[in-house]
């Protein structure tokens, strides 16, 4: 049953990564995009990471769409026909896509117990975080129910203030573009002086 | 959008519950799915939705440009705060073990401050990127 929904979703993948390849109307291909990740979250959920999931769906799907959005008025809504021809182009996609193809083979086979990733740090974390029976008296390091929150924050804390800084670095580089693109002239204006103007119509 | 009726009905019945969701996934990160991250996704969707019905300017005048841009930046300085605290307390950078009396309980209000820091920085990085794109599509 599982491989059915999962052939289901993957197929679904696919279709609609074929339809965002040939529409040329990009108000579609974005729509496509929210529903390309839309069906990866789905998939997500059938691999039991919904924190995974509810992260594609809320980001993948619901504000980069906005931004996408954003993004279009500025720049139209129809893309430019390619005058080259497709050949290299396609020959690099495929030799990249055989090389990739190629390399799964080297790797375990998915979902065996004894694969080297649940062998390493995860039984460690597992056993701190989940209470054993009779060993009352032992101080665990954390205990919360949702293990995905106790990694993110504490056991990776250091990766999750990386990343925390890398979407600050996001905010400051769109600043960068355009708040200092829109004014040449003025120098030196502040966040609060793009209000005023804004306002105007 | 901001003559249709039933948009502006139903993105003003929204708006609450999803701030108000945001605020559930955010302090629920423990026990459920969600966190900081999506938290703060969700939260700033409620004010791109608000943004999107009632119009940008109306949208700024609520939260404006330089509160989301704080935002941003404070965010990471709560989370790095966070790990400088725990080394002036005797512990490692990050190390909540010893933000309070016993680790367990140390370790829950260590998590409780980062994920904060997190969805700050989150929710004022994202409202940031959509009020610069918004504002520059009526800036031409």
């Amino acid at each position: 049953m599982e491989s059915v929904v999962d052939l289901a979703l993957l197929g679904l993948l696919a279709v609609t990564a074929f339809g965002v390849l040939h529409l040329r109307n990009l108000v579609a291909v974005v729509m496509l995009m929210g529903i390309y990740s839309f069906l990866s979250a789905a998939l997500f959920v059938v691999l039991d990471a919904v924190d995974v999931a509810f992260t594609e769906v809320a980001v993948g799907a619901g504000v980069s769409t906005i931004l996408a959005l954003g993004t279009l008025a500025l720049v139209g809504t129809r893309q430019k026909r390619h005058a080259k021809s497709p050949v290299i182009p396609l020959l690099i996609v495929l030799v990249t896509g055989g090389m990739l193809v190629y390399g799964t083979y080297d790797l375990p086979r998915w979902g065996q117990a004894d694969n080297p990733v649940h062998g390493h740090v995860a039984p460690e974390y597992l056993e701190m975080h989940v209470p054993l029976a009779g060993e009352e008296g032992e101080v665990l390091e954390v205990h919360i129910p949702n293990i995905v929150t106790t990694v993110l924050a504490s056991y990776r804390g250091y990766d999750t203030l990386g990343e925390t800084t890398v979407v600050f670095a996001a905010m400051v580089g769109v600043l960068t573009l355009f708040v200092g693109r829109r004014r040449p002239r003025r120098k030196g204006g502040s966040p609060a002086d793009d209000d005023g103007e804004d306002g105007a119509p | 959008m901001r003559d249709q009726i039933i948009l502006r009905i139903a993105a003003k019945i929204l708006v609450g519950p999803i701030l108000l969701f945001a605020l559930y996934v955010q302090f629920h990160g423990d026990y459920g799915p969600g966190g900081g991250f999506q938290a703060g996704v969700i939260f700033a969707a409620g004010v791109i939705l608000y943004a999107l019905v009632f119009g940008l300017d109306r949208a700024k005048a609520a939260i404006p440009t330089s509160i989301v841009t704080w935002c941003g930046t404070l965010g990471v300085l709560i989370f790095a705060g966070v790990g400088v605290v725990a080394m002036f307390m005797g512990g490692n950078f990050l190390d909540y073990g010893v933000l309070l009396y016993d680790a367990e309980h140390a370790q829950h209000i260590g998590i409780l401050l980062v994920e904060a820091g997190v969805l700050v920085t989150v929710f004022g990085v994202m409202v940031t990127l959509f009020y610069s794109f918004a504002g520059r599509r009526r800036s031409r």
